[in-house]
């Protein structure tokens, strides 16, 4: 108990810091500490696979997005709303404490005992073969909530993409990345990846039987990927190259296929035979993995910019 | 107990990030409080999951299999929006208010 409440006030702390930080670059970096803390708060509400993707995707990957975007918005004087006046200030602060307040008020009045779908889980879990619960919900009890989230980091992509300024089309995403000499950036990204790598696919794998899985597999794919890619070690492919696209929709389309098969094998779209269920979830598993680390490079490094 | 406690923390930060979305005015910062604010209502929902812990699972599954989905496409949002930000403060001139040359000081005319 003292430990949650040492922990929420640290993340209260840093979140109020960050509202109130003057600089995009201070900001950001107390962003990244409340992700990491958050990760935490998971943790000690049992929720392991949250915790993960808070701290690969919520801390990791937004914070590199976020960094980069202040280092290259600073040059540029952006055209800002003017702020709103003190009365103004106190007026939004009173309404979002009501919004709290009204929060506060519903966490305090849930039913209790309280409901609960983990009894139903725990029925039907055997059906799919997998042993992690949470696994279970996301590729088989609401695989459609999956399926659509996977084809909206497509659709992201293709609108980061459409934001490429004239004569940036089919160059390669974001900024040209000059060559790390030596320095820690150049060491980390020759040492790291191959270890990275291994880690990504013992997540991936674990994921069936204990916290992990795709996501978070993919988030720690696309840092690798990154981290050569920033080094300069590696150059970011054309957006114009069949096979980036072909593996980024790779993953829905296949769950969408699947979807479709199951719908004319079992009269149900993504039902899966019985028996076979383990199988096509580890398949989709694994190659929505792949679309989603790229998806997810692919948004952190931008779209194309000018040509030089 | 420690779900309410940290209900009670994303009730806190639901407000906090709106605050921010609402009265900072660079668009890096409202998109950073706009993640606080996603933060806070994961939370809460994650208070809610805790609190159905059953069955033998820490916590219900099915509300930690969504907020995982609402973190993912809450950072596909992200991406998305500071994309847009950058696109508008590179583009030269084009924006109102915005100084022509990248050199100029910030207070030019």
């Amino acid at each position: 108990m003292m430990v949650d409440a040492l922990l929420a006030a640290a993340i209260l702390a840093v979140a109020l810091a960050t509202v109130a930080a003057r600089g995009t670059f201070t900001a950001t970096a107390l962003f990244i500490g409340y992700g990491l803390l958050l990760a935490f708060a998971w943790v000690r509400l049992g929720a392991m696979d949250v915790a993960l993707t808070e701290a690969a995707i919520g801390a990791g990957l937004s914070g590199a997005l976020l960094l980069g975007a202040a280092a290259r918005m600073r040059p540029h004087r952006v055209a800002l709303d003017r702020a709103p006046g003190r009365a103004m200030t106190a007026a939004i602060g009173l309404g979002c404490a009501g919004v709290t307040a009204a929060l506060a008020a519903a966490i305090l009045l849930l039913p209790d005992p309280a409901l609960s779908l983990a009894p139903q889980v725990a029925a039907q879990i055997g059906t799919t073969g997998l042993g992690n619960p949470v696994a279970a919900v996301l590729m088989s009890f609401r695989a459609v909530d999956t399926l659509l989230e996977s084809a909206v980091l497509v659709l992201a992509v293709i609108a980061a993409w459409s934001l490429a300024p004239k004569g940036g089309w089919g160059g390669p995403p974001g900024l040209v990345q000059p060559q790390a000499q030596g320095g820690p950036l150049a060491l980390l990204a020759r040492l790291l990846p191959p270890v990275g790598i291994l880690v990504a696919v013992h997540i991936l794998w674990i994921g069936k039987d204990a916290p992990g899985g795709k996501f978070q597999a993919a988030a720690i794919l696309a840092a690798m990927w990154m981290l050569a890619w920033m080094a300069g070690r590696t150059a970011a492919p054309p957006v114009s190259a069949r096979w980036l696209r072909l593996v980024v929709a790779a993953g829905p389309a296949l769950f969408i296929a699947i979807g479709l098969l199951g719908w004319l094998a079992e009269g149900a779209f993504l039902a899966y035979p019985p028996g076979l269920a383990l199988p096509i979830i580890m398949v989709v598993e694994i190659v929505l993995t792949a679309s989603i680390a790229v998806a997810l490079a692919l948004l952190v490094i931008g779209p194309p910019g000018r040509r030089a | 107990m420690s779900a309410i406690l940290y209900g009670l923390l994303g009730a806190a930060l639901t407000g906090i990030g709106l605050f921010g979305l609402l009265v900072r005015t660079e668009p890096l910062l409202r998109i950073l409080a706009f993640n606080l604010l996603g933060g806070g209502v994961f939370l809460v929902f994650g208070a809610v999951a805790r609190r159905g812990a059953a069955a033998g699972f820490a916590a219900d599954p099915v509300p930690q299999a969504i907020i995982l989905t609402g973190i993912v496409v809450a950072f596909a949002a992200t991406t998305l929006a500071v994309a847009l930000a950058v696109r508008i403060a590179e583009e030269p001139g084009d924006a109102p208010g915005a100084a022509p040359g990248a050199d100029q000081p910030p207070d030019a005319p």
